[in-house]
This record gives C-alpha cells, structure tokens and sequence, in this order.
C-alpha cells in the first residue's frame, strides 16, 4: 500500500498580524502579554480586541516574566520529531504575576521534582530548523 | 425519539474502510428503527475530512435534505442530538440518521497515521504546538490538578479502568476483557504522567449509528421508542492556557440544561454512559453531572460504584477504555444507553433500567453535551 504524505510533523510558530510583535520581542528576552485599555485587564493569548469587553483599544505591555506552576504533566510518549528525542519533558500552564496563563515547558529541573505552585522564572528557547528560527519562552525555577 | 441503533463490526477491522463501516453501522440502525434508506432525510455526521456529510451522503447514495456536520470532536454526537430534537420537533427534518465510523487502529497499523495528532502552529495554535503538548498530556494535566487540589490519587483513577474493564468483562464484543486490577494500572507504562497506559482509552476501528424519528412514528416502529427527555450541550476553550478550572469539566452546564429540560435528578439515574477517553475524564465527569460534589470524585468511584452491579452502572458496555474506541466515541454512548433502556444489552443488562445519563466529551475538556434518556 502507498504511504501517505506525512502531515504529522513539527512547525516552528507562524506569527500573523496579530502576533508579530510578540514573536519579535521573545528574540529579544521579553515577554510580552495583551491589556485592554478599556477595561484594564490583562489577557493571553494575544489577540487585536479584549475577549472580556470586545474593546479594540489593547496595548503590548511587557511582562514580569516570574509565575507559577498551575499544572503540568511529563510527556513520555510523543512519537513526533523532533519531541520523540526529547523525551521526557514537561509540558506546563504557567500562571504569570500579572493573572495570565500560558502554555510553556518547565526546564533547568528534574521533570519528576516539577510541583504545582512551584514559582518560576521566564527564559528563551532558541528553536531553529531549516525554515528560520524562534525564541519560545520557557520557564525555569525561580 | 430514538428509533435504532446499531455498531458495524468494530475492534480490528483491517478489512473494510471507513466508508464501508458507515453503511454497514446505517443499515443497520436503519433495519433496527423497520425504515429504509429512502426514509433517511436529515444527515448528521462528522469526521477528520472537509465536507464530511457530503462524501458521506454520495457514498451512501442519500440526498438528505437536512444535514448537520458539527465537528466539535467525541461530543458532536450528543450535539447532533440536541440538534436532531430540534430538528425534527421543528419539521424540518423526519428521520434523522447519525452515522459515523473510522479505521484508525488499523490506519496507524498500515502506517497512514500517527498516533499523536500533529497541530498546525499557526493561529492561537502557535502558543501551544512548539511545546510538545499531546492529547493525552492535556487531560494528564487536569489530573495533577485535581490531585493538587483534592488529594485524588492515582490508585482512585485506577479504580475507573479496572470497574470498566470489570463491566468490558461481560461484554463479548468488548475488544479487551480479561479483568485487571489497580496494580495492573499503576505498573502499566506512564504515558504522561500521571496517567498510565491503562488509563487510557483504547484504539479500535468501528463504526455506529444511530436513527431519531419524529413521534409520530412511533406506531410503525418495531421496538419500543427511548425518549430523548433532556438535552444540553456547553462549549469551552480550545487553547488549554483559556481553560478556566483545570478540575471542572463543562458538562457541569450541559448538564443543567439536560437535567432541568428532563425534570430529572442525577440519583434518579438507573445507567450512565460517560466519554472515557481517560480515566480523568470520568472522574471530572461524574462530578460536572452532579453525582458527587467537585473534589469528591476520587472517593466516589471506590468500591465498586461504577460495576455492572453497584451502585452506578457507567460504561457497561465497557466503553472506549475496553470495549472500542474509533476516536469520537460520543455516539456508542447513546447505542450502549438505548440498549440498556431496551432491555437488549445481553450479558450485562442493568435490570429495570429505565432512566439513563449519556455525557459526551469532546477535545480536551472542550466541548461536552448531555442526554437524558428514558422509556416508558
């Protein structure tokens, strides 16, 4: 039988419009996140409007980088490249000083000793593959 | 009303293809419900491919006239649902047939697919895909969660796998059957921690279907009607960084909205049928409907509760933990509740069962809708 193209590879994060600025500014070492000038909340992930009040009145505003750990899980098994030689990792929500979340992995730590309410620290991730490269911000015990 | 039901051959199906497995689960569901393809005017069904319900319709050579392709993964089943009654009550539609079905053990058998589902890094996706995240790890972290909140143990999720293994055990198309045990579990390989092997579900090939008609119908059918009482369907987030509360499944608003619309209360519930992509989705679930208070979970699922013979049958026909699982499982639920309500579910009838709760999940904590079932 004929193999299939596979799809099931790895991309490199595609900044759009809306996201560019945050891509741009992770290749610097800052983190930034989303506020609404309207209603003063801060928000992730970025986007042109609040998704609280529907203002279109945001603003780029540069993170603490410090938070804690909301919850995680170490990955054993992911048999897409380039993660299956990775392995394990933890993958982790992170909630940011300023009420925020993301997505993030835990680094620079035993995954076993990973603990939910483990306060960490921002630093960048240099990925590059044969398309360019990205800085991911990942998080490391504070 | 559901009028039939019916799985095509399931477990390893090396055979057939997906196509094949969907006419063979409508005709069926179709001869279960005394209509034939002709009746069929509303289409509902999904599946990983654009355009689903037309390749589907041409392939079953129907020019339905009502279709609905909602695709809000394992739960779009219970939405279909929700919308058929709508549907139907409305007049816009008369027989209303479900229809779904994939070969995807046998895909990653053949090498056509991988088992981890590989997410495009584009849109919000390009917060979430350069981090490794995997479906399994997505529910595993709404487990450390709730053992960070409520002290569940991975001995508890055990329980959920080896009471529906207990209950796959009577079940002699159940694709896994010999009973295990908690150890069993907590020895199988860690997947994403804390989940086990044996804490998630299985991948089968399969295919079901499932046929509503309009109550006046009724005098024509063959067997007795079940009733769709109550219904409710809840969306949530996608990215999981928007998921507000790692502990709280949605279903906690389907199900008001099933509940309320039935006039019913979860301890009025003879059988359950929940989505068990994971042994945590059953957890989460149990609490979202209202069978145990949030937190409680953990100690709710001991002893037994959840076999053919305690105090809550769920998942008796083994669900996608043991029996089969061809990805978005959301529609067996409703087979295996109208079984039961029918007095048809051999070996592992729940006796006198009249009132079941069937609770789709969809995603990762997505999307979940809510069905309350009966018969007279």
């Amino acid at each position: 039988m004929p193999q299939l193209p596979r799809t099931a590879t790895w991309h490199l994060p595609v900044p759009d419009i809306e996201t560019a600025p945050y891509w741009e500014a992770t290749a610097s070492g800052r983190l930034l996140i989303k506020h609404c000038d309207a209603c003063g909340r801060d928000f992730f992930y970025p986007r042109a409007h609040c998704p609280r009040c529907w203002s279109s009145s945001t603003s780029w505003k540069e993170a603490s980088g410090d938070g804690v750990v909301y919850t995680f899980t170490i990955v054993r098994q992911n048999d897409l490249p380039p993660f299956k030689e990775r392995l394990p990792y933890v993958v982790a929500i992170v909630e940011l000083a300023e009420g925020v979340r993301m997505t993030t992995n835990i680094e620079g730590i035993a995954p076993e000793d990973v603990r939910c309410g483990m306060k960490v620290r921002v630093a960048f991730r240099e990925e590059a593959r044969d398309e360019g490269s990205a800085f991911l911000p990942v998080f490391r015990p504070a | 009303m559901i009028a039939g039901v019916a799985e095509s051959r399931f477990g390893e199906v090396p055979d057939a293809t997906a196509l094949q497995l969907h006419q063979q689960a409508a005709a069926l569901a179709l001869t279960d419900a005394g209509l034939t393809p002709g009746d069929v005017d509303g289409l509902f069904s999904c599946g990983a491919d654009m355009m689903h319900p037309l390749i589907l319709g041409e392939y079953l050579g129907i020019r339905p006239g009502y279709v609905d392709g909602t695709q809000v993964g394992g739960s779009s089943w219970e939405f279909f649902v929700h919308h058929a009654v709508g549907a139907i009550e409305a007049g816009l539609c008369d027989v209303a047939l479900l229809d779904y079905a994939t070969t995807s053990r046998s895909d990653v058998k053949r090498r056509i697919r991988s088992s981890n589902v590989a997410i495009d890094a584009r849109g919000p996706a390009q917060f979430e895909s350069a981090y490794g995240h995997t479906v399994i790890g997505r529910h595993a972290m709404a487990a450390t969660r709730h053992m960070y909140e409520f002290g569940t143990t991975s001995e508890q999720l055990a329980e959920i796998a080896v009471q529906t293994r207990f209950n796959a055990s009577h079940n002699p198309l159940a694709m896994y059957r010999d009973p295990i045990t908690v150890e069993d579990v907590l020895s199988s390989r860690e997947i994403c921690s804390p989940l086990h092997m044996l804490d998630c579900c299985i991948r089968s090939d399969g295919g079901g279907a499932v046929v509503l008609v309009a109550e006046d119908r009724v005098p024509d059918l063959p067997k007795k009607p079940v009733w769709i009482l109550g219904a409710g369907e809840a969306t949530s987030h996608h990215t999981m960084s928007e998921w507000e509360d790692f502990t709280e499944s949605p279903a906690r608003r389907s199900a008001e909205r099933a509940f309320r619309m039935a006039g019913v209360k979860p301890d009025d519930i003879d059988v359950l049928q929940v989505y068990d992509s994971f042994t945590i989705t059953v957890l989460l679930t149990l609490e979202a409907l209202g069978f145990c208070a949030k937190g409680e979970g953990g100690s709710f699922v001991e002893g037994g509760r959840l076999r053919l013979d305690g105090a809550l049958p769920t998942n008796t026909d083994g669900g996608g933990l043991s029996s089969n699982h061809p990805g978005m499982r959301g529609l067996f639920l409703i087979i295996e509740a109208a079984r039961q309500l029918r007095g048809e579910a051999t070996g592992r009838q729940v006796s006198g069962a009249s009132l079941a709760a069937v609770n789709g999940t969809g995603g990762w904590f997505s999307s979940t809708g809510t069905l309350v079932l009966g018969v007279d």
